[in-house]
């Protein structure tokens, strides 16, 4: 109980720190920040605590604290719209597959059998290169990858259900699949989604701030941690902040939502709790 | 099992066509023409159809996956753009540093997991087991490109104790002592995240075995506590332990990607990635797919290893 009680208070730290990155990103605009776009050569990689960069400056003189708070829209915004994209394919082909056998089933699952018979992050860039750089087409890519795990995990759910008496009274009751579907499986699938869903983010904020390290994702100067840190690789000698600062963004962030995501897990499905 | 072993080679044949046209679809079904791509917009419209029938663009697609295929079964993975060298040497020369590392990276996962699991198991809730849950924790929250920085900084560049990047040294006579040492940073940074994985995966296991009626019985017997761990209950989680080594052994292959990024790292996924900016579609067609088959391979031998560990599973 009390360990429980441990992993709850960490949950509401975590969701506070959340709540802070995700205002701090919606407000950005009315923040009274420095233009994070702003180049001032004189001020190039100051360190944190400069008078009027609490962060300090990275190689174009350009406000740290500024550029974190506006990457962290670009990050976060990519971050859960893939996360929701891949989720709402994945779960319309996990439907599909799943109460429908017969051909849809076959396609649907060697499709994501191939799909996940790479490696994820290869698949993405590889996807990335057909499409060219650039965030829309990072997310493209992420969102294709990120699929297959949702078909499998629906798929699996509504194969057990679809057997079961309450759908077989259903339609004995002359509901159509539609109904059937929309009032009897689909509710059984929302927790299980939305505890991957609210996994799966995190995991994605990763991946695209990692195509953007690449210089796949987002390019310059829109900010962005994955790109932040690319930049200022170059200039980790002179001046570590400019690549420590948006490692430690994505980390934190990341790992608030793994908290969130964990904590949601045992509210909603108290059967997987664990330590 | 040698009936086994010739069907899962059988069947790796409709896997290496799908994956064969994955690898070509994704880079010739994409909006937007290859050529005008590689050439850049100042191109002009000679110097674009002039490409295009290089490439064989002109063909219907099917015709291209088929003349692509052939060049593949014959070991011509296509002359590189950037380069203007075969993609076969280019990219099989590059393949032994991406396995130097991958191999590094998951012989210290596994190692470490499996130690850092057990130790974790036989005394749950313990200090160590307790520092194991964060890490595991901070494992699967860290960005594995950051962590690569982060090491280089410190080792490095403040303590100067290990090469920052490269896989040997620049003027010197190579050899195994400069080749460990370039590794070591490289291959922590792309374990960490596997190893809190198999380490968390090795205590649940441990934990439910150990509490089985069997390992009680050996203890009764009075046997060394040494001895039922690892004979009685290492031995009988080793089944799960070598199912997720399979699974990391992919995302490491993938992670090799971005580690190699970070540390200079002479291997395939460096080379994919600056075959990417340097719109070279031959080349990167040539390693996602020289990636892709050492993964459906090493599935492959972690499907053979189960038979090996657990003669109980039959493959019938």
């Amino acid at each position: 109980m009390s360990k429980r009680w441990g992993r709850n208070q960490l949950a509401l730290l975590a969701m506070i720190v959340l709540a802070g990155v995700v205002l701090a990103a919606c407000l950005a605009p009315y923040l009274p920040l420095a233009d994070p776009d702003a180049v001032d050569t004189v001020q190039r990689l100051r360190p944190p605590f400069t008078l009027g960069h609490l962060l300090g400056t990275d190689e174009f003189g350009r406000d740290l604290l500024s550029r974190l708070v506006w990457g962290a829209r670009v990050s976060l915004l990519a971050g859960a719209a893939t996360a929701a994209a891949a989720m709402l394919i994945g779960v319309l082909l996990g439907v599909l597959s799943g109460y429908y056998a017969g051909w849809p089933e076959t396609v649907i699952m060697r499709l994501t059998d191939i799909l996940m018979a790479f490696p994820y992050i290869l698949l993405a860039i590889a996807i990335v290169a057909g499409l060219g750089p650039g965030l829309r087409n990072a997310m493209i890519a992420i969102a294709i990858v990120g699929f297959p795990i949702y078909t499998r995990l629906v798929r699996g759910i509504v194969l057990s259900v679809r057997g079961r008496e309450f759908v077989e009274a259903a339609r004995a009751l002359g509901s159509t699949d539609r109904l059937i579907l929309a009032r009897h499986i689909v509710p059984q699938l929302l927790s299980p989604v939305i505890v991957a869903f609210s996994l799966d983010v995190g995991a994605k904020i990763l991946a695209t701030a990692g195509l953007s390290f690449l210089g796949l994702g987002t390019q310059p100067p829109t900010a962005d941690w994955g790109s932040m840190l690319a930049t200022g690789r170059q200039f980790v000698i002179l001046s570590p902040h400019v690549v420590l600062l948006p490692g430690l963004a994505i980390f934190v962030i990341v790992l608030a939502l793994n908290l969130v995501g964990d904590a949601l897990r045992d509210f909603l499905d108290p059967r997987t709790y664990s330590s | 099992m040698r009936s086994y072993l010739a069907r899962r080679l059988l069947l790796l044949v409709p896997v290496l066509v799908g994956v064969s046209v994955v690898v070509f679809l994704v880079l010739h079904l994409s909006p937007g023409d290859p050529a005008e791509i590689m050439l850049g917009s100042q191109a002009t419209q000679e110097d674009l159809a002039r490409l295009r029938r290089e490439l064989g663009l002109t063909e219907p697609l099917h015709v291209q996956y088929v003349h692509w295929v052939a060049h593949v079964a014959r070991g011509d993975l296509g002359r590189s753009i950037w380069m203007k060298r075969p993609v076969l040497d280019e990219v099989l020369n590059r393949y032994k540093a991406t396995l130097v590392l991958t191999a590094s990276g998951l012989l210290l996962s596994t190692v470490g997991g499996i130690i850092l699991g057990v130790a974790s198991a036989v005394r749950p809730h313990s200090f160590l087991d307790r520092m194991s849950a964060v890490t595991s924790l901070f494992g699967a929250s860290m960005p594995v490109f950051w962590l690569g920085i982060v090491l280089m900084v410190v080792f490095s560049l403040w303590l100067g104790w290990l090469p920052a990047s490269g896989m040997w040294a620049p003027y010197g006579e190579g050899g195994l002592r400069d080749l460990l040492a370039h590794l070591v940073l490289p291959a922590v940074t792309l374990a960490a995240a596997s190893l809190t994985i198999i380490a968390r995966l090795t205590r649940s296991t441990m934990l439910e075995i150990l509490s089985q009626d069997y390992i009680r019985t050996a203890r009764a017997k009075g046997l060394v506590e040494q001895r039922v761990v690892f004979r009685h209950g290492l031995k009988n989680a080793l089944v799960p332990i070598v199912t997720v080594v399979g699974v990391q052994a992919g995302y490491l292959l993938g992670g090799a990607v971005l580690t190699e990024t970070v540390f200079a790292w002479p291997g395939v996924g460096l080379l994919m990635v600056q075959g990417i900016l340097a719109r070279d579609f031959p080349l990167v067609q040539g390693c996602v797919l020289v990636i892709a088959l050492t993964f459906v391979l090493i599935n492959l031998a972690v499907d053979l290893l189960y038979a090996w560990l657990d003669p109980r599973i039959q493959y019938e």
